[in-house]
Order: structure tokens, then sequence, then C-alpha cells
């Protein structure tokens, strides 16, 4: 880009964090964040591929409507590996983790997080859990779904319910950690002059996430206890036959798991935010209502858990209550969908390949946000829940937008976090082999639904055949997508070509430092700017003139 | 056999049309907003990729302020409206929906890993295979022996769990004869997908064949009389017991005063609850003396004596129970 000014020629040997040890001992032991997230990266790129593989299996076998490569007892304990580990050990850490490890602090112009070794502490535990989960998948599986709903988890799975329970249970702590540092980081270390209201919008993202995780997760991590003290010790709380109350269970499951929606979403959006200004040149479209709109998400995040619960036997008054502000949350979703739109509108427009993954995040996000439309109205879920429709939907959110703001993240910040640029045109490529794939997957799995094919059926019915094949052929498209960044992003950690500073000139105090940082991230304190996103489309037109 | 690559379920209730026409309304609203957006962003990224000659002058930041307040709030109105609009169309379906009429045609389903069992009002019994008359309410009580289940008819655009240890209601009015499928639509463990079955609508002529060629088997209630007496309800709540218990002719459907002084109406919901834990809410001017029967009695005997206390509805107390039933 043409916007890359006086850089200050820095030698290759200069200090920087990922030169300050290479032995495996240093990253063990390291409580610097940036390398902590590397560390997260690494090992959610591992849980990304295992819960991918259990899911090309799953697209294999239902190329046909009866049994093909597999049992049902096989398929069922796919889905739940499937599950489980994309949900907790992808997802849910993916962005905030790695990409909110490395920029909250440079971004609030920090030196590090407030609490650097409890940051490492929350990687060990993400660690120990996730182990648990592995021992659950080799002595035998899991095979409730992820949902583990009662009394199939209590009383009449026979796979490894407790281990893969215990492993959740010990990773929601990673979560409170990490979102207990991020608090204190933002309340605590932003540089001074650096208001709430100069903060990136990624910043907030983050901060209303880490707030979730805070108070989402132990709700869970009791929940899951009950549900291990049931299964083991035959106390009753959520069995029926006990006097207990199944429904009670899914009602806490839900309180935790909507939420933690939310907590996938909020930071793409902050990636998305910080991307389309960037290759827009053009200050984010309502900034202030950008914000206030993600208070808002996680704020009513907490109130609609029970649109999951419309046929489960919920009272008929709750569900209407539910139904109503879950459309209230879908407010604040629609404003940042237009503002984007809006923030492109007489902007000086470049199509990097970070800007190809976000503006592909904008169109899944609105389509997986408007399928959300029909599940919250109850007389459409009545027909839809539990359906083909809702597999769609929620993948449209959490793949098709989640996933696609990582790699816009991920391409965005690489040369900020590697010192070197990744390739253009195979990133490009990528991004666009990834959105087509992605489509033909997950779009006929909407008209499923709607023909009645309920989800987690191994066998099905053989009218819905055709859509199946498509739905598998899309798949496997969508598997070469994922597959290319893995192999051109490691091909440029030694490749790429020098990435300087700032090859965006982008506005964010990360751009201020080298790329790699050194260890302190600022070798001179960041100059904040008078207000964030300070782009110029007319000054960058005229530049190029 | 062939079919065809793409197509949406029959719509074999009045509400199943209702329900269409709401998703159609709501499918015109998204695909409006989808290509919507579609389309100005592409038209953005086109007009104002850089190097593009375009007028890229904004309103200095006073003016820029006041009008992108009001954009936003147009762009905050407008969707809730729809919302509202979506909601209200929704809820007012679905409550609307919510009570079915009293002179459904009653019919219980238990379900268990991995089948339907369907026991019709007047004894006759089917499994994954549900026959009933077009154009006549059919209200389905249904319970789980085992794990959640949910009893889904695509053609009907209704769907509803079943659980262990409680009643739920699902209802319909079929208008179209035909054959539907049954699918269980709540994740049951290994055998899910496979826990399928038909619903037959068949007109009154077949229905009343189909109900006339079943073996003679006893109707629910009077399986449920000799159960009342086996277990030993009889012994107190018979007419002529010397036991301070109350009489349960004439109860059905109507409301009862507790000891604490609320009222619950007597349903299935209440006679299950007083049988398996009696204690829970007693009867006003009775005293808590009947054991609890919770593990002790089976999904199928209690529904049994549902039926005979819903067949003694119309009984004066006095009279000799069963005998309506002969």
């Amino acid at each position: 880009m043409s916007t890359v000014t006086a850089e200050p020629a820095l030698p290759e040997t200069e200090s920087n964090y990922l030169a300050n040890g290479y032995s495996l001992w240093s990253w063990l032991t390291t409580t610097d964040h940036k390398r902590i997230a590397i560390l997260y990266a690494v090992t959610i790129t591992a849980f990304f591929f295992i819960g991918g593989a259990a899911a090309t299996l799953m697209r294999l076998e239902l190329i046909s409507p009866t049994p093909l490569i597999m049992g049902a007892e096989t398929y069922n304990k796919l889905f739940t590996a499937h599950g489980v580990i994309m949900v907790w050990f992808f997802l849910i850490p993916s962005i905030p983790a790695t990409l909110g490890n490395f920029l909250i602090p440079m971004m609030v112009g920090a030196k590090d997080v407030a609490l650097p070794r409890v940051n490492l502490l929350s990687w060990y535990t993400f660690i120990l859990g996730g182990a648990f989960v592995i021992v659950a998948l080799i002595s035998g599986g899991i095979d409730t779904g992820w949902t583990f709903y009662i009394p199939l988890s209590t009383r009449y799975s026979e796979t490894q319910v407790v281990y893969g329970v215990i492993g959740v249970f010990v990773t929601g702590f990673s979560s409170i950690l990490t979102g207990l540092n991020f608090i204190v980081t933002v309340h605590r270390l932003r540089a001074p002059g650096l208001t709430w209201f100069k903060l990136p919008l990624f910043v907030w993202a983050i901060y209303a996430t880490s707030i979730i995780l805070v108070l989402a997760t132990p709700v869970l991590a009791m929940t899951l206890v009950l549900l291990a003290v049931q299964r083991v010790f035959g106390l009753g709380i959520f069995d029926a036959a006990l006097g207990g109350d199944p429904v009670l269970f899914q009602h806490m499951f839900w309180f935790y798991s909507h939420p933690a929606v939310y907590i996938m979403v909020l930071p793409a959006m902050g990636v998305a935010s910080e991307v389309i200004t960037c290759f827009a040149r053009k200050p984010v479209f309502g900034y202030r209502t950008m914000a206030y709109a993600i208070a808002a998400i996680a704020a009513f995040g907490f109130m609609v858990w029970g649109h999951h619960m419309f046929v489960a036997g919920q009272s008929l008054y709750a569900s209407l209550v539910f139904s109503f502000l879950s459309y209230v949350v879908a407010i604040p979703s629609a404003i940042k969908v237009f503002n984007w739109t809006a923030t492109l509108y007489k902007g000086s427009i470049t199509f990097e390949a970070p800007m190809l993954y976000a503006l592909g995040f904008v169109g899944l996000f609105l389509i997986g946000g408007l399928t959300g439309l029909y599940l919250a109205s109850l007389a459409l879920d009545a027909n839809l829940s539990d359906t083909y429709f809702v597999v769609a939907h929620f993948h449209y959110i959490m793949v098709g937008g989640s996933v696609m703001a990582y790699f816009a993240g991920i391409h965005f910040w690489w040369p900020k976090i590697t010192g070197r640029m990744y390739p253009e045109s195979w990133s490009r490529l990528a991004a666009i082999v990834i959105f087509i794939g992605f489509n033909l997957t997950f779009f006929p799995q909407f008209i499923l639904g709607l023909e009645g094919m309920p989800r987690r059926y191994f066998e099905y019915a053989p009218q819905f055949q055709f859509l199946n094949i498509l739905s598998s052929a899309g798949a496997s498209i969508l598997a070469a997508g994922y597959v290319l960044p893995v192999l051109y992003l490691t091909w440029s950690i030694r490749h790429g070509s020098r990435a300087g500073g700032n090859p965006w000139g982008a506005k964010g105090l990360e751009w201020q430092t080298r790329s790699p940082p050194p260890v302190e991230n600022f070798d001179v304190p960041p100059k904040i700017p008078q207000r964030p996103y300070d782009y110029d489309p007319q000054a960058e037109e005229a530049q190029r003139q | 056999m062939s079919y065809p690559l793409v197509a949406l379920p029959v719509a074999a209730t009045p509400y199943a049309d209702k329900v269409d026409g709401l998703f159609w309304a709501v499918t015109g609203v998204c695909a409006f907003v989808t290509l919507g957006i579609a389309f100005a962003i592409t038209y953005f990224c086109f007009r104002y990729r850089s190097g593009a000659a375009a007028d890229r002058t904004l309103p200095d930041l006073a003016a820029g302020k006041s009008r992108s307040r009001r954009i936003e709030a147009t762009w905050i109105a407008v969707p809730f409206a729809f919302f509202l609009i979506f909601f209200a169309w929704g809820a007012q379906l679905y409550y609307v929906y919510d009570d079915p009429p009293g002179n459904a045609l009653q019919v219980f389903v238990t379900a268990k890993q991995w089948m339907w069992k369907v026991e019709h009002s007047d004894g006759r019994r089917e499994i994954n295979e549900l026959h009933v008359p077009v154009g006549e309410p059919v209200r389905l009580v249904m319970t789980s022996q085992d794990v959640i289940h949910d009893f889904y008819v695509p053609a009907f655009r209704e769907k509803r769990d079943v659980l262990p240890g409680r009643y739920t209601v699902l209802w319909f009015k079929p208008t179209l004869t035909g054959v539907y499928p049954l699918r269980c639509d709540e994740f049951c463990g290994t055998g899910h997908s496979m826990m399928t079955g038909r619903v037959y609508v068949m007109s009154r002529d077949a229905y009343s064949r189909w109900l006339a060629s079943g073996s003679e088997e006893p109707s629910l209630a009077r399986l449920g009389f000799a159960r009342f007496r086996e277990l030993g309800c009889s012994g107190c709540h018979g007419p002529g017991s010397s036991i301070h218990a109350p009489s349960l002719a004439g109860l059905y459907g109507q409301m009862v005063p507790l000891a604490d002084g609320s009222f619950v109406r007597f349903d299935d919901a209440y006679i299950r609850d007083s049988i398996l834990q009696p204690a829970r809410q007693i009867a006003a001017g009775y005293s808590n003396d009947m054991p609890p029967f919770a593990g002790r009695i089976s999904e199928q005997d209690l529904l049994e004596l549902t039926a005979y206390l819903r067949s003694l509805a119309n009984t004066p107390p006095d009279v000799p129970q069963g005998n309506h039933l002969q």
C-alpha cells in the first residue's frame, strides 16, 4: 500500500518478543501476553483440525441416507466431539485468547496484561481441560451431543460423559481468568489520555466479551458439577424419577450457552470494525452507536436463553417474553451491519485479504442473523426447532461469522505478529474458496430443515439425499479452504517479505511500534490519537495521484 | 423411487397454512434486506474503490453528526417495527393455537428409546403409527419412559418435547387425508434417527373401518378401573369406603380446593402428581394419609388410571363406580 511512510529502518537483529528465547522452555514459562497468544493460537489450531476432522467424517457419512462408513454410535460420538471441541476449545478462546491476548495490551498502550502470570495459568488450565476431553475421546468418546441433555447424559449414556464434563468444567476456569485479566487491563492499564471513547471497537468488544465470560461461565460450571454428581452419585436435582426437573438443566445450560454465542460473535464484530475501517480508509460510521450496540448485545444476550426451549415444555408465558427479548437483541446486531455498510460509503477502498474475509463475515453474519428472526418467532420455531434449519443458522453465525472474522484478524495482524507479510494472492484465493465452500455447505441445510429433517440424524429419509450431497460437496471445498492458510501462513513465517511497523497505514496504537514488537511492546510511548479511526479517504486519494 | 430434489412438506392442517403464511412474509422481508445490503456493499465497493474518481467529501463534523443520528434512528426504528410485527404474528398464532378444543379426540403417546407407543381412548394400541380421522381435533397427551424425545410431524408444522415424569400436550386438526412422516426431533441416543413413524389421516369411513378392524381390546378406562382396584385405590376412594378420602367421581376438569386455600384443576397433570407425590397438594378437608406411588407404578398404569378418572367426569359421586363402563 502507498501509505507506508517514514518507517524507521530497524535491523533484523533488533530484539523483539520472538527473539526473546528460542527454547521450548522459554515458551512454556513465558508471561509475555504476545507469546501466550501464540501458545493459544497453536493449541486452538490443533483443536480446530480435530473438530474439523470429525465434521469431515460426518459429512462423508451423510452422503448416503443409510449407513455408509460407520454405525449410529460412532456418528453420535463424532457430532458430540465436533460440538464440544469447536465450541469450548476453538470458538470461545479463538479471537479473545489469541488476537485479544496479543492486541489488548498494545491497543491500550500497556506493556502487558494486568496479571501476566494469571494469563499463563489460563493457558495451562485450558490445556488441562483439553487433556480431559482428549482422554474422553480416546477412551471411547461421548454420545450425548455437546448439550449434555439430562437424563440421556446421566442415566442412559454409557460413554465417557464424566471426563468430558470435567474437561469443559476445567476449561471454564481458563475463560474466567482470561476475562478477568482483560477487564482489569482495560480498566487499569490504559495509557494516559486514552479515554473509553477513544478505544478501538475491538477493545470494547473484547471487554464486553470478558464480562460475559466472567458472569456466565460460573453458571455452566455449577450446572456441569450437578450433572456429574447426578451421574456418579445419583443426586436427583435434574432427575424426574427422583423428583427433579430435566427442564431446569436446560434453563441453566442455556443461561450460559446462549451468552456463549455472543462470546463467539462480539470479538468477531470487533475485528470486522478494525479491518473495514482500515481498508475503507474511513472512520467507522457511528462510533458511539457501535460501542453502545456492543454493550447492548452483551446485556440483552443474558435475557434470551429461553428461546432455545420454546418446545421443551417451558411455560407459554415465559416463551412469549423470551420471544420478544430475542427480537430486541437483534436490533443492535442489525445496527452493526448497517453501520459497517455505511462505513464503505465515500471510502477509498482496497481489497487485501483481510478485507475480503471481513466483507465475507458481514455477508454471512447477515444471513445468520436474519435466519435468527425465524427462530425467535414462536410459531416458526415450533416447526424449525432442532431441525437442520437451526444447524445452518448457527453455523452461519459461528463459522460464517466468527471463523471468517478470526481469519480476517489473523491476516490483518499477521505482519504485526510475525514481522512478515502473508502471500496476498494465495490469501485472497483462500478467502474466496472459504466463502463459496461455506455457502455450499450450509445453505442447503436451511432447506433441509424446512423440509423437516431433524438435526443429529444418522440415517435420513431418501428425499433428503440430494441436498445432503450438495452440503457434503461444499464441505470438501470448505476443508480445502481451511487447509490453505495453514500452508501459506506457515510458509510466510520464513519466506514472507518483511512487513515493517505499519504496512496497512492503520491507525491503532499497535501499529505505532515495530513488527514484531519489542518485549515491552513500545520503544517509545505511543501517541494517543484525537479520535479513533482517524482515517481520511480524501487525503488517501490525493496521495495516490 | 425418485424424489423431487427440493420439496417443502405439504401443509395438512389449517394451522400449518397459517405458519407458512408467516414464513413467507418473514422470508420476503429477509430476502429484501439481504439483497439490499448485498447491493449496497457491492455498489460502494465498486464506486469508492481506491483510485476511482468519486465525490468523497463528507459533511463537516457537526452537520455530519446530526445527519448520521437521523440515519441511525431510521435503521433502528424501521427494523424494530418489523420485528414487532414478526413477534406479534408468531406469538398470536402460537398463543391461539395453544389451547386444544374441549371435544378433541384424546390419544396417549408414550415414547421410549426408540419407539412411539400410541394408545387410543378405546384401548386400541399402535406402535410407530397413529391413525386419526380427518377434520377432527386430536389431542396427544405424551410422556416418556426414559430420556427426552420430541414428537414432530413436519406436515403439521408442530412439535413438542416428550419428557419423562410429566405430560406435555400437542394437538392438531388435520384437514387433508394422507400419510405423514413422524420423526423424533430431540436427540435421544443411539437409535434417534430410527425413531420415526407415520401419521395416517383417514377419511371418516376409513377411520371407522380401521377402528372396527382392531382386535377386541378393553378400553383404557376399563383397564384403569381394574388397576384402581388392584392397586388398592378403591379401598379409600371407592364409594362406601370407611376411610376419609375424597370420591374422585365427577371431578375431572373441575377446579378443586386445596388445604392451603388455593385451587387446582383436576386434570391429567394433577392426577399424575397426586398419585406419585400425594403430600404435595392435599385436597381441602383431608389429611395426608395416602402413600406416595412414585417409583412403584408404571407410566402405563398412570395412563390407565387417568383414563378411568377422566371417564368419571360426568358421574355423580354416589353412583357405584365402574358401572358406567359395562
